[in-house]
């Protein structure tokens, strides 16, 4: 079947799309964005988390079908402004040394920039519970709690 | 494979009777795992996004009607108040990104015991409305379910919304699980003290085929309320009253030993988790005020 939708505010087409298959591996393997990242395909480990119309959700359990005339945002989409560099959290997750092997990063950093749109300053506790979907097998997680409190704070700094 | 969209659930139902064999999928965080992982392979699925009416949620005679496809997210953030039992459930699902897609209609649909909104609904003595094109009719989730993984619900049926009373006394939930969050439950225990009627009710989930009622643990927990006067007196509750409550609840459960836990430990914690939710439950009736 063929799949319209909006991807990092670009209409994009998709043809021969199975209507099983995830939105995950349409955007990784129709797409060409691999930042999104494959690990469980069963929502256990955030790596595949997208934006659908805005709301976090994990690309392995929507059927791709169900994506059609919606809005998807990936972590491709999130630096458009900044001219091909980061945007604030990427470089909090790079200044505070978060990324090791990386494979995490891109749904951390969508995970994060979830919570600071909702939760502009949040506690540690907040923090914890908005990231408790997003497994991590490098780091032990601490860097990416200083990274997301940089990036708080940065944000609070430019939002008044 | 079919993918089919519905407009509007006559769409859907319509969908339904002349495709008797499209699995719906709402916010398939149990479906696509199936799917991914090749366990199943329907002919067609039936996406249930697109009925307008399943996102919504409205107040109907002292209860909230809450569509099918309303996720988790939106029942803590929006009507948390109304029916506290469901919402302190809720936010115990899986992780922000599962609670944004998964739905009420999806976790009676699954019928698991381990359904973490079936335990709250069933002590709030609510309703499920489902239907197809042979007509509706509404369904008391006391009883939905007939096994593991099995309801009443007719192949050519879906579920529509669910109607749960307004909390009209304190609710509980505790689930038990190696973590705090993304846990699929040992067990768990939902507790409503309904103080206009002078009741109790409570749920075992995840320690027996299905969600299991507590009608022993309720009769004598009613009985000693009646005796010590205490729905009126607002005193303190005994602790030989909760703990006698606990181990009447856990002998209601029948569970059984898995990789998340042994018989024994499950109805262990039932009892415990029954004993804390009622401790929690009556500390917030003898402070409210009336
Ligand atoms: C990582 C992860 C963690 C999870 N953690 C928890 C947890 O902590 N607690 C918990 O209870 N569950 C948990 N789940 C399971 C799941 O999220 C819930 O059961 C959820 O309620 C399913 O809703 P859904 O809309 O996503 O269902 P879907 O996957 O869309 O559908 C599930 C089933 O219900 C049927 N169905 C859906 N809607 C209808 C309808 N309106 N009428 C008829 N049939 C319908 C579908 O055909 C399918 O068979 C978890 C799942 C994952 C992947
Ligand atoms: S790949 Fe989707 S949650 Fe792991
Ligand atoms: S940096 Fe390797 S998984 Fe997180």
């Amino acid at each position: 079947m063929r799949l319209t939708f909006d991807v990092n505010g670009v209409g994009q087409q998709a043809d021969d799309v199975w209507p099983g298959e995830s939105l995950l591996y349409v955007l990784r393997e129709r797409m060409g964005l691999p930042g999104t990242k494959n690990a469980c395909e069963q929502g256990e480990c955030g790596s595949c988390s997208v934006y659908l119309d805005g709301t976090l959700v994990c690309a392995c359990l929507v059927a791709a079908p169900q994506a059609q005339g919606r809005a998807v945002r990936t972590v491709e989409g999130l630096a458009t402004d900044s001219a091909g560099g980061l945007d604030h959290i990427q470089q909090a997750f790079v200044e505070t040394g978060a990324v090791q092997c990386g494979f995490c990063t891109p749904g951390l950093i969508m995970a994060t920039d979830d919570l600071l749109a909702n939760t502009p300053t949040p506690s540690d506790a907040e923090i914890r519970e908005a990231l408790a979907g997003n497994l991590c097998r490098c780091t032990g997680y601490e860097k990416i709690l200083d990274a997301v409190r940089l990036a708080a704070s940065r944000r609070t700094e430019v939002t008044p | 494979m079919d993918f089919l969209y519905a407009r509007s659930w006559d769409e859907a139902l319509a969908a339904k009777a002349e495709r008797p064999d499209a699995v719906p999928i709402s916010g398939g965080t149990d479906l696509m795992v199936d799917l991914n992982f090749d366990r199943r392979r329907p002919d067609a699925l039936l996406d249930l996004n697109g009925v307008e009416e399943f996102t919504r949620w409205e107040r109907v005679n002292g209860h909230v009607r809450i569509g099918a496809a309303v996720p988790f997210t939106r029942i803590i953030n929006e009507i948390g108040s109304l029916v506290p039992g469901l919402a302190i459930a809720s936010r115990t699902v899986g992780s922000p990104q599962i609670r944004n897609r998964g739905t009420l209609g999806g976790n009676l649909a699954t019928a698991s015991p381990a359904g973490d909104a079936l335990p709250p609904l069933m002590v709030a003595d609510a309703t499920v409305e489902v239907g197809s094109v042979r007509g509706e009719r509404t369904v008391p989730v006391r009883e939905f379910f007939t096994g593991p993984k099995r309801s009443v619900l007719e192949p050519d049926e879906l579920i529509r919304a669910v109607l749960v009373p307004v909390a009209d006394g304190p609710q509980q939930f505790a689930k038990v699980g190696t973590r705090n969050a993304m846990v699929i439950s040992v067990c768990s225990f939902a507790l409503a003290l309904h103080p206009a009627r002078r009741t109790v009710a409570g749920c075992i989930g995840s320690a027996g085929p299905t969600v299991l009622p507590t009608p022993d643990a309720e009769q004598y927990l009613e009985a000693e309320l009646a005796d010590r006067r205490l729905w009126d007196s607002r005193a303190e509750l005994d602790e030989a009253v909760a703990t006698r409550f606990g181990e009447l609840a856990g002998a209601h459960a029948r569970p059984i030993d898995d990789v998340r836990g042994t018989a024994d430990y499950r109805r262990h914690a039932v009892a415990v988790l029954a004993r804390r939710t009622l401790q929690w439950t009556w500390t917030e009736y003898r402070r409210a005020q009336r």
